[in-house]
């Protein structure tokens, strides 16, 4: 008999949960946990966390992790693979951290196509500091410091960050995927396996671009984030394999 | 070897194992020599996109457990605060280089000391110290180098080894000691959970409790730094009436004029810090039961003067020379400073 939902060993027992109700990270965290697992990386993985909602992450994680200065993440995940090579290092960011403040360090380790796997949660808005326009927020959104709906005349537009790096010669896979339903979340799996393969294979950086709810900060409930991702931001972000260079082919 | 030079293979020998930096004049010797030896002595070279970023991957290699060094010059290590308040909060050790310029602003690229408040009142946000050395020559930059990677590693701190443009591109004759091979594992190091524990290196601590528990135990850190690692040289102070206080280049300026003042019959010494935090504080207290007349140097404006002015607690006359912008004062100009105080000392003894 095969137990289907078995407690991941790497995920914290007991632990009360700080996201808010329907939040996308605990079933991310979750399926990370899983995957550590699953692919026997637990042991010999460090993860470094964001500035944001996420630096709580290790109340959840049951594994060696740091938390990086805002947008720093990836530079901290270079230091660490550069001098233990043998460790399986991988980054958890939000769109704040990873497509703002981070952006060069974004950049230029997918660049130099570190080593590392970045799991990048795109919520459209800044979750922690609560709810302000984040450079993935959608044209017209609400937020608290675009409260009229993001104008592109003087708040830009959004950010397609995974798609600019995507088609970088150190950048062997990236994903876009949405935390919109069972099926979303099955996906979001995979992604993130093929993710991590590519790191444990040694071929170099992958990313993962997650599309999750924030009920919280959009005003809306679960059921309701879940419906506006796939009908509005799923429009703006689609979502599918942007790069795949496992062959070896850029 | 020049001192940039120096800085490098100090560090390598010291079991430095990686190096992040950002070009930046005038210490740009001191990258380039670590991108050619450093991976052939077993390390990691990166040039980074900022030095924001060199200094964060400092932190990242620092927290898996290895010896590791960036380097930069004043506008760069400007960018490298928010790096080094981590690393004191983490309690990671890690070696930064400063090769001084002027400033503020782009400034110059001459050399010049107008970082000490920076470099010796933390320079990032939030309540730490950071040790600071401060070489005179090159053989101090080798000696201070191999120094600091320990001071570092003992105390689990970063430490910064403040020189100027002109130690870094000045040349002299260096002596290496062998190099460090088998160093102890670090146990706190991030290595993966293993069959043990998971380890997690915070930063945030949101309990105000455990955040003032975490801040008095940085205290008692650098309350022990103070009383072993105080580091300072004496310089013909047995039979001064008049000291020098000067650091660095500024230093060796300062012992050339009081050799010149000696023969004119000026009974000049210098103390030289060789550690600015933590200063050398009882030193300067015990000259001024004997000496009434200090003279403090410097390539700034005035700020190590400030230290100075602390340590003597109201007592003793403290005047300043300070040449900043990069202008490098002679030797005959400090002679003249010497010669004009001690003339004053001795008119206003009369």
């Amino acid at each position: 008999m095969k137990l289907l939902n078995k407690w991941p060993v790497y995920y914290k027992k007991d632990v009360v949960t700080h996201y808010c109700p329907g939040c996308g990270h605990g079933i991310v965290h979750r399926i990370v946990a899983e995957l550590l697992e699953e692919m026997d990386l637990g042991k010999r993985a460090v993860c470094v966390n964001p500035a944001g909602c996420a630096v709580l992450a290790y109340k959840y994680f049951d594994i060696d992790m740091i938390e990086s200065a805002h947008g720093r993440g990836t530079a901290f995940a270079t230091g660490i693979k550069r001098v233990r090579p043998d460790l399986f290092v991988f980054t958890y960011q939000g769109d704040g951290d990873l497509s703002a403040i981070g952006t060069a360090e974004t950049i230029h380790s997918a660049n130099r196509g570190e080593h590392i796997t970045v799991i990048f949660i795109n919520n459209a808005v800044y979750g922690m500091t609560g709810g302000q326009m984040a450079p993935t927020t959608l044209l017209g959104q609400k937020t608290t410091t675009t409260p009229g709906g993001r104008n592109p005349k003087f708040d830009g537009y959004p950010l397609h960050i995974t798609d600019m790096i995507a088609p970088l010669p150190g950048v062997i896979y990236a994903e876009r995927v949405a935390i919109n339903g069972p099926a979303g979340i099955q996906k979001t799996k995979k992604a993130i396996q093929t993710a991590f393969q590519v790191q444990v294979d040694g071929l170099g950086y992958s990313i993962v671009e997650v599309l999750s709810p924030c009920p919280t900060n959009w005003k809306m409930t679960p059921a309701d984030s879940f419906k506006w991702i796939t009908e509005v931001m799923a429009k703006e972000y689609v979502p599918g394999v942007l790069s795949d260079k496992r062959g070896g082919a850029a | 070897m020049s001192g940039n030079h120096a800085f490098g293979e100090a560090a390598i020998r010291a079991g430095c194992r990686g190096y992040f930096g950002y070009p930046i004049t005038p210490q740009n010797e001191l990258g380039e020599y670590m991108a050619e030896h450093l991976p052939q002595n077993g390390g990691v070279f990166v040039q980074s996109e900022s030095e924001t970023a060199a200094i964060n991957m400092v932190i990242g290699a620092a927290s898996a457990g290895a010896r590791v060094m960036t380097s930069s010059s004043s506008p760069g290590i400007s960018l490298k605060q928010e790096g080094i308040s981590f690393l004191a909060g983490f309690q990671l050790p890690a070696v930064i280089v400063n090769v001084m310029r002027g400033g503020p602003g782009l400034g110059n690229i001459a050399p010049a000391q107008g970082d000490y408040f920076q470099a010796t009142r933390g320079g990032g946000h939030g309540d730490y110290r950071t040790p600071v050395f401060a070489p005179g020559s090159v053989q101090e930059v080798a000696d201070l180098t191999r120094l600091a990677f320990d001071v570092a590693d003992r105390y689990r701190t970063p430490v910064m080894i403040l020189g100027d443009g002109m130690l870094g591109q000045m040349k002299e004759p260096v002596e290496f000691p062998e190099p460090l091979t088998d160093l102890p594992e670090k146990e706190w190091a991030l290595k993966g959970r293993g069959e043990g524990d998971s380890h997690y290196m915070a930063s945030l601590i949101l309990d105000v409790m455990e955040m003032e528990r975490h801040n008095w135990e940085l205290v008692r850190k650098y309350q022990a730094i103070a009383k072993n690692e105080t580091l300072y040289e004496s310089y013909m102070l047995d039979d001064a009436e008049i000291v020098a206080v000067a650091y660095g280049t500024t230093a060796r300026i300062a012992k050339a004029a009081i050799k010149r003042v000696r023969k004119e019959g000026v009974p000049a010494g210098l103390l030289r810090p060789i550690t600015l935090w933590p200063f050398p504080k009882e030193p300067l207290q015990d000259l001024a039961r004997r000496i009434e007349d200090f003279v403090v140097f410097e390539m700034s404006t005035g700020q190590m003067v400030e230290d100075v002015l602390l340590s003597l607690e109201g007592k003793g006359r403290v005047a300043f020379h300070g040449r900043p912008g990069g202008v490098v004062p002679t030797p005959v100009e400090f002679s003249r400073i010497l010669y004009r105080e001690y003339q004053r000392q001795v008119k206003s003894e009369k």
